[in-house]
């Protein structure tokens, strides 16, 4: 329970996903102008995280590996299967959410389509399979399904806070006077690693 | 060269460029650039990649159903990306293991599927297989850029060979070790931007 908790606050803070490592960075710079449409993308972006690292993970671990069924090393098929199974379960997960649930579909339904492709999701399951070799003593230790589900969650709502906070800051950046050339992207990108700048205290916590 | 595969080739690397104006594929171009090695090694593959992929799926456009063809878009490339990857674990075991999950991220770059989608779908392909380098060129000088100034400054070499002599260490020089934090790398991308839209002064805000 406490390798759980602390790999869940860590994902948050320490690794975040936006923070330390910039995945998912395009839908973040693109659709963070304001906290709503952000919130909705965030929650995307977690819903589909959870439901494809573990996917991933018993791929990874049951076929792809060594001691999987085949019994001999498939890891370099890892790039295509894990994607195909991405965009796979994002159409099926947009078709199901359409056919019962109407209001979800309606918050997030422009957004899963994209999500197919947003670096966030393909990066978890690529660190979820670098993170199975580590020591089992290291809080970034995956070994189990459980775990998978931990992170997948957590790194989902670390992106969601990211984005929220920086959808808030551009809504207030709109009454401040930037420098003319820096309007839009590039004081977005100053904020983001200011904001960057701010999470790197948390990299001292010892979990 | 006819003037629309000029253009092809010529407009991503300023005025239409990936990472400045189209904001694509940031992922990547901020993660791998802490020393000028990887970046160029990035800049390199994804430009070969592109091109190859812009290539390829406009060779077959005409046969791609329309419901499917994000998944016969991604099934292109992440073929194309497992060859590099697996060349680069053959060839320069160093880079690929800095590089990490990076080039494994080529796949979902947005630079690739917002130029299947945007060019290589409606174009031939001679001009795609141009748009994909230009493109793939326009994105590498950026990496390159930002790899070459956070080296300098963040360890005093340039492709580990010493620029910033032994001397200046004497005197109290010291290397900013900021500059090899992530939060460095969003702020140096930041000021190329401010600097690009001080140049072109049409595509201000």
């Amino acid at each position: 329970m406490v390798h759980e908790f602390s790999l869940f606050l860590r994902s948050i803070f320490v690794d975040n996903m936006i923070f330390a490592s910039f995945l998912g960075m395009c839908s973040y710079l693109a659709v963070s102008k304001n906290v709503k449409t952000s919130f909705g993308l965030g929650i995307a972006v977690t819903f589909v995280l959870v439901v494809t690292m573990p996917v991933n993970y018993l791929l990874q671990t049951k076929v792809l590996s060594e001691d999987g069924i085949f019994g001999i090393d498939l890891t370099y098929l890892a790039f295509i299967l894990f994607i195909a199974v991405i965009a796979g379960i994002t159409q099926l997960v947009e078709m199901l959410v359409e056919r019962f649930f109407p209001a979800l579909y309606s918050a997030l339904g422009i957004f899963l389509p994209l999500i197919a492709v947003n670096c966030a999701i393909m990066g978890g399951s690529l660190f979820m399979q670098q993170r199975i070799g580590l020591d089992s003593t290291s809080s970034q230790y995956i070994g189990s399904l459980g775990d998978t589900f931990v992170y997948a969650f957590s790194s989902g709502i670390g992106w969601l806070m990211a984005i929220v906070l920086l959808a808030a800051i551009r809504e207030k950046m709109a009454y401040t006077n930037v420098p003319r050339p820096l309007r839009g992207l590039g004081i977005t990108f100053i904020t983001v690693g200011l904001m960057a700048m701010a999470f790197m205290c948390f990299s001292g916590l010892n979990l | 060269m006819a003037t629309n595969n000029k253009e092809a080739f010529v407009t991503p690397l300023s005025q239409n460029n990936p990472i400045l104006m189209q904001v694509l594929g940031i992922c990547s171009a901020l993660a791998v650039t802490a020393k000028l090695e990887p970046a160029i090694v990035m800049g390199l593959s994804v430009t070969i990649i592109l091109a190859f992929s812009n290539a390829i799926i406009s060779i077959i456009r005409k046969s791609i159903p329309k419901r499917v063809r994000i998944i016969v878009q991604l099934v292109v490339v992440a073929t194309l990306v497992t060859i590099v990857s697996l060349l680069l674990k053959a060839f320069m075991y160093d880079v690929s293991v800095q590089l990490s999950v990076y080039i494994g991220l080529i796949i979902t770059n947005c630079i690739l599927m917002g130029r299947l989608e945007a060019f290589a779908m409606s174009n031939k392909m001679v001009p795609s297989l141009l748009d994909g380098i230009g493109n793939g060129l326009g994105y590498a000088w950026i990496l390159v850029v930002v790899g070459a100034i956070r080296e300098l400054f963040g360890s005093g070499t340039l492709l580990d060979y010493r620029i910033i002599p032994e001397s200046f260490y004497q005197f109290g020089y010291e290397n900013n070790g900021m500059m090899m934090m992530p939060a460095m790398a969003l702020i140096i991308v930041g000021c190329i931007v401010w600097v690009h839209r001080i140049i072109n002064k049409d595509i201000v805000e």
